[in-house]
Order: C-alpha cells, then structure tokens, then sequence
C-alpha cells in the first residue's frame, strides 16, 4: 500500500462516510462503524481503532467529517483524557477492553486526581491504596470530579508507597464508580451551582490487572492525562456545534452533549463577560463618566491585547520558530481579563449589584458574572502556580527551596483528613 | 494583519541590535546626557550613512530605503532599548512624517531628501507651554506677509530643538480655533527672531528645547489652513512610534530586573527565588508582552495605512506607557538599595519612561481618545 496523502486520505474517507452516515441510525450503531472502521480516531493506531495516520492528516478527516455533517466520536471531559491515557499507557488487555466503549459513548469516565488536602500541590495526595490479595483497597476523599455520579469508570491517583518521596510513592488505578465504597455527592459552589463531586472511598476495591502503568509510577501517567487537558476546551466547542442536525442519531447525539455540557454552563461568566461591558455602560448611563470611561477602555485594552498576544505565539508556531514567552501567559491573562470585566461591571451597576436572580439586572446574570469570576484564577492552576510556571519556566528564576524533596512521604507535614 | 516578523526583519533586527550594543553603550549614553548638544555626531553619521536608518521608512523617491513602519517600529525598539541618544524620533519620526503628510509633491521632493540622508536634522514644533499635542493645543500664529509668513509665540517640548537645522512648525491663522486655520511651515534653526532655550529635562537622554518665535520668517508647507489632518496623521504615526521606542526600553529593564533577581543573594537564596519577587517577575511579563503586542500591531497597522490607526494609536501608546513605567518602578524595587544609586542604569530607564509617558499625551488621555474614536 502506497504511503497516504491528503488527497488519498480525502477520497477515502468521503467515500466511506458516504457509504456508511445515516442519521437514522442509532449513535450507538454509527459509533460502532467509526471504531471498528478507525475514521473516529484516525491518527489512533490500526491495532486500536484508529487508522494509524499522522496528525495533519487527522485534520483533513475531521474537515471531512464536518463537511458532511456527520457525528464523530464521544467526547467529554474525563472520558476523553481516559481514552489518551490508555492509549499511551495502557497493556493490551486494558486497551481492548477499555477503549471501544469509550469512544462509541457507552463508557464515559471521571478524573479522580484533587484532593481537598492537596490542590496545588497535586503529587501530595493522601487516598491511600493497600493490596490485599488480588485487590488494592482504596481509602479516601476526592473533590472537584465532573461527571462523577454517572460515570461508569474513574481515574484514580492513590498513594500506594508512603516510604518514598512523594511523586514515586502514587499508583494509577482504573477504578468501577458503581461499587458499595464509593460515594459520589455534589458540591454546592459558592455561585449556587453544583457542577463538580466529592467522591468518597471507603475500603474500595480494584483489581491487580487494573493499574495502568506500573506500581508506584503513577506520576508519569498522570502527566500525559494533565497534558492533554488544555486541549479539552476546543474539542467540547466543536461537540456543540456539530449537534445541530436531523434524525435519531442527532437527537440522542444532543442529549449527550448536554449532559457533557451541563457542568460548564456558567464558564462563560466565570471569565467575565467583557463582551458586555460596552453595552451594559451605555444602557446605566455610567459611560459618560470619565472614572467608569478609564475601567473600560483598561479592560478593552487587555482583551485585545491578550488576544494578539495569543496570536503572536500562533504565528512563531506555524512559522515553526521556538516557543517565546507570549505562549505561556493565556491562563494568567485570561484572569486578570475576568477580574477587570467583575470590576466594570460592579462599577456600572451601581446599587444594583447587590440584587440577583430575577430581580438582578440581566436576569441575575451580572450577579453570576460577580461570584463565578472568583473560580478562574484557581480552576486548572492557580494564578499563583501559573506565576511560579512563568517565573521559573519562562524567566528562569531560581525555584523555591522544597522542603519535601527527597524525605518520606510519611515524614512529610501535610494536612490531616478531618 | 502581521503577527510575526520576517526573517528578513528579524535578520534587520539583530544588525540594529549589534550597531547600537557597539555605538550606544551605557558609558556612551551617560556621556552624551551630560552634553547640551545630547548626540554624538560621529555616530549620527554611521547611522546615517552606513545603516541608512535615518530613510528606512521614507519612500525611495523621496530619498529613503523604502522599507515600512514596521522596520521603523523595529529600528525605534532598538533604540528605546539602548537608550540611543540621537535625533532620530524628532527628525525621521517626527519632522520627516509631517512633511510627507502635509507637504506639496515638490515640497517632500526638496525638503525629504536631506532628512533622509541625515545631512539636515529636523524637528517638528507642536506643542506650547500647556504641553498639548493635538489642534487644541496651537496657539503660535502665522501672518501673511507677501509671499512670506511671519510666525509668532512659543513652541516647547520640542525634541532636539535646540540643536535642530530646521524646524517643522504647526502655526494657525490669527483669529482662528481649533482645527480650522492650522498649516505647516518650515524654519531654519538658525532663522532672526527665533530663540531657543535647552530646557532642564527629568529624562537627560532626551533634549527638550522651548523656541521662542518673534516675527521669524517661515515658508508654508502643504495648503493653507489644512494642516489639522496632517497633524493628526503625524502625531498618530510618533505615538506608534513612541509606543515601539517605549517597549524595547521596557524589555530591556525587565531583563535587568530578572538577571538581578537570579544573582543576587539574600537569606542565603537567590532573591528571584522569592515568590515575592518571582510573582512580581511574571506580572511584568505578561504586562511587557501585552503592551507589546499592542505596539506591534499598531505598527503593522501604520504600515498597511489601516483606517483604525489613530485608535490603536492611542491604545498601544496607553499599553506601552503603563508597562515601562511599571516595570521600571519594579526594576528599581527588586535592584533595592542600589536601584537608587546614580551609578545602576535602572533610573536612566525609569526617567525615560516617566518622560515618555507624558510625551505626545498621558495614558489617560489617550484611553479617553481610545473610545472616542471607537465611538464609545
């Protein structure tokens, strides 16, 4: 067989999508033909669903895909960085069984990683997992999980070493959430929204044969699940545009994106809503205050500039040049960007801000606006984490001295479980 | 709209870079601040000659190189970075683009050329003692007199002014307001009835003078009485400019503040390993690299001649003034004790962007211009 090219690639897969879409279809039955044909994940090697392609021809499968309007494969927040995880670290036995479901949507999963005791220092966690026989026993407490109560599978990140410095000592579990010692609860946030669980463990099983990777190297799994989290973000915005169209797959397909969606429906105004600015300054009469004026035009100033800023490091990308310092300031940008915005719009709503729901201005949305922006500096890495990332990564600077660098686990101080 | 530089431009950027590492050293710039004249004219001569800096921008018949705003942003960065003392922003800036945007087809053809070569340094004269650089702020008037005009009033804040062979100047029609009866004319340094006064300056590296006109002779440039968009294209075109000269000084002191932070030694630890300090350090990044994205593109926007200019004008001007002066502050923070001494460049730094802050508009006012001419 001849090496595939773009256009090679694109007769086949228009060819097959013409054979085999039909929205009439179930979504599971049109997901089934996309694993078993590999055109759902394309660049996936042969052997697991994927058709073994490089990346930039991944791209013109996608194109292909939405050229035609056709459904692709499951994607979701956990579920997605599952299926990256055990393609990379997965043995054969794991990536048969695991990764089918996945991706035609009957298996969706969640990201057991933070704890209330460590955050942002993540490789300080403190669930324990002991072996007992042919089962690890798993004991303890996970917070800020989505999709936590429906998921049929979970990551997990437990500690099954304490005699080793801290990031030798974890161990990646696959773990079944529907089991008596696992307890899901939501967590009310302080905007009144529920979007996340704590997931408790008390003497939860897993088997031997569901580590992923080795004992005590869950380290470096977890860092290929973190690495592909970024990427998230677009895939979901693609998920959503693609749910417009007619027919049974469509109709299940947008029940799914939904459900995926329905933790993220205040993250617009988690980052401040700067769209609204302008136009809520005009209609309270604010903006011909020169105070109100100056707030505007600073907050106008860095949305455009953080923008350009991102499409600098875009364009040193595609020229192929190394990456300078421009592509490691979005997260923080993003929330200096929210934070001005809050301030614009409490300035210009006046005594106002101090009503919400149906009696708040906009329907209680700039109320949202005020106490969801407080998430975006913390969600995903801290300001402070992304300013020690600049510092050290982009600048240089010496880091901090660790205390824990080397000692025990055990040894180390850490919160208590309450 | 261009987000990246050519090779080719970052190829002129490293042979700028390396011209002023040699020419313009921090010795040389604490030497020539301390002269009245502020330039050294043996190196005036190789950025002339040699480099051709002084026509980058200026189009090929009217004696430049022919190359864009851009490579000007670039060459003005380089500057704003080494603190170059010489009058390039007043005469290739500042007078040169007021003459391609006022004058006549045979006015750029004789008065350009010299510029661009820098035989002539010239000057533009804006600005009276309310430190205004828009129509408002023009006061100086200009009588008919046969074919002749006579200027009169008081010009300051002029760039090299003192030293300058000819001077741009925005004079209106006695009687007249605003933007109605503004024109352009051209008076040599050394004209009767013209005094100039080296004033005292906060930042010595660059030389202000305030020129007094008495019935001083000076010949029109463009139609009378249509000088106001001419003005406003001209100051637009300095404010990039500035705004390109300011991000390369902010750069700079960021990278002296963040190299201090690495070797100075406190409590037994690097202090940048500080969170304090380290926090401090990306901030100002992120502050850097938005104001520079701002001057980059407002840059490319002058180059493409983009009808938004004169708002991206003002919002890379604002950008750039809060960035250098904050990261100078924090410069001088993090250097500590010494970062107040004389000797530690930092202060030559902060005073210029102290300076250039308030020069050709505040923040603040170009943040009010920023949403008129958004039409907020």
């Amino acid at each position: 067989m001849s090496e595939p090219t773009e256009t090679s690639v694109l007769e086949e897969v228009t060819a097959w999508l013409e054979e085999n879409w039909d929205p009439e279809l179930s979504l599971l039955d049109w997901r089934g033909k996309l694993a078993d044909s590999g055109w759902g994940c394309p660049t996936w090697p042969q052997a697991w669903c994927g058709r073994g392609l490089p990346e930039s021809l991944g791209d013109v499968v996608r194109e292909a895909f939405q050229k035609a309007g056709a459904i692709g494969i499951a994607q979701g927040g956990g579920t997605t960085l599952a299926a990256v995880t055990i393609l990379e670290h997965g043995t054969d036995d794991q990536k048969s069984e695991l990764l089918r479901p996945i991706l035609t949507g009957e298996d969706t999963w969640c990201q057991l990683f933070s704890e209330p005791g460590s955050g942002s220092d993540l490789a300080g966690l403190t669930t324990r997992a002991d072996l007992d026989g042919d089962e690890w026993i798993i004991n303890g407490q996970k917070v800020w999980t989505t999709s936590a109560h429906h998921a049929r599978y979970g990551m997990l990140l437990a500690r099954s070493n304490w005699d080793v410095p801290k990031h030798q000592g974890i161990t990646y579990f696959v773990v079944e959430m529907d089991q008596p010692g696992v307890e899901s609860r939501g967590l009310r946030q302080m905007n009144g929204h529920a979007s996340f669980n704590e997931v408790f463990f008390t003497d939860a099983r897993v088997p031997r044969e569901n580590v992923l990777g080795e004992v005590g190297q869950g380290w470096g799994v977890a860092l290929t699940t973190l690495a592909h989290e970024r990427r998230l973000a677009d895939g979901m915005r693609s998920m959503v545009r693609g749910s417009q169209g007619k027919g049974r797959a469509f109709d299940e397909y947008r029940k799914e994106v939904a459900s995926v969606m329905e933790p993220y429906k205040w993250y617009p105004q988690r980052a401040g809503r700067a769209d609204l600015a302008v136009d809520r300054a005009r209609t309270t009469g604010r903006i011909e205050d020169p105070v109100v004026r100056q707030a505007v035009a600073k907050l106008m100033t860095m949305m455009r500039t953080s923008e350009w800023t991102a499409r600098r490091a875009k364009a040193a990308r595609v020229l192929g040049r190394p990456p300078g310092p421009e592509g490691s300031l979005g997260k923080l940008a993003a929330s200096e960007v929210a934070r001005a915005a809050a301030e614009v719009h409490a300035m210009v709503t006046g005594s106002e801000v101090m009503l919400s729901g149906a009696d708040g201005p906009l329907d209680g949305l700039i109320a949202e606006i005020l106490v969801s922006v407080p998430a975006v500096s913390i969600a995903g890495g801290t300001d402070e984490i992304q300013r020690n990332i600049i510092g050290e990564r982009v600048l240089g600077l010496p880091k901090e001295p660790a205390i824990d660098v080397g000692k025990a686990y055990r040894d180390v101080p850490k919160n208590l479980a309450s | 709209m261009q987000f990246s530089f050519s090779d080719e431009q970052e190829e002129f950027r490293r042979t700028v870079r390396r011209f002023l590492d040699d020419t313009s050293p921090p010795d040389e710039v604490r030497r020539l601040m301390e002269t009245d004249e502020g330039f050294d004219p043996s190196v005036w001569e190789k950025l002339c000659g040699g480099l051709g800096l002084t026509g980058i921008a200026i189009p090929e018949e009217y004696g430049g190189q022919g190359f864009g705003f851009v490579e000007l942003a670039l060459t003005l960065e380089e500057m704003g970075r080494s603190l170059l003392c010489a009058p390039f922003f007043s005469s290739t800036v500042c007078a040169a683009n007021a003459i391609l945007n006022a004058g006549s087809e045979d006015e750029k053809k004789s008065l350009v050329p010299p510029i661009a070569s820098g035989e002539t340094i010239a000057t533009l004269a804006v600005a009276e003692t309310g430190g205004v650089w828009t129509a408002d702020g023009i006061g100086l008037t200009a009588k008919k007199t046969g074919s002749s005009f006579n200027l009169d009033g008081i010009k300051s804040f002029v760039v090299d002014g003192h030293t300058a062979d000819r001077i741009v100047v925005v004079a209106r029609e006695p009687g007249s307001q605003g933007s109605d009866g503004l024109s352009f004319f051209i008076v040599s340094g050394d004209a009767d009835g013209l005094s100039r006064r080296l004033l005292t300056t906060l930042d010595p590296t660059r030389k202000l003078a305030e020129l007094t006109f008495k019935n001083v002779s000076g010949e029109l440039i463009g139609e009378l009485g249509a000088g106001a968009e001419p003005l406003s294209r001209t100051i637009d075109q300095a404010v990039v400019g500035l705004a390109n000269e300011m991000i390369g000084g902010a750069q700079k002191v960021l990278e002296t503040a963040v190299d201090y932070a690495k070797v100075r030694m406190q409590f037994g630890r690097a202090i940048g390993s500080f969170q304090a300090i380290k926090h401090r350090c990306a901030d100002l990044l992120l502050e850097v690299e938005h104001a520079k994205s701002a001057a980059y593109y407002a840059a490319a926007a002058a180059a493409e001649g983009a009808d938004d200019l004169p708002a991206l004008a003002c919002l890379a001007k604002a950008s750039c003034s809060d960035a250098y002066r904050r990261v100078a502050s924090a410069s001088i923070q993090i250097h500590g004790g010494v970062g107040f001494t004389w000797e530690n460049d930092t202060h030559l730094y902060f005073k210029r962007a102290r300076s250039s802050e308030a020069f050709l508009g505040t923040p603040d006012d170009h943040r009010e211009q920023l949403l008129q001419r958004w039409g907020i």
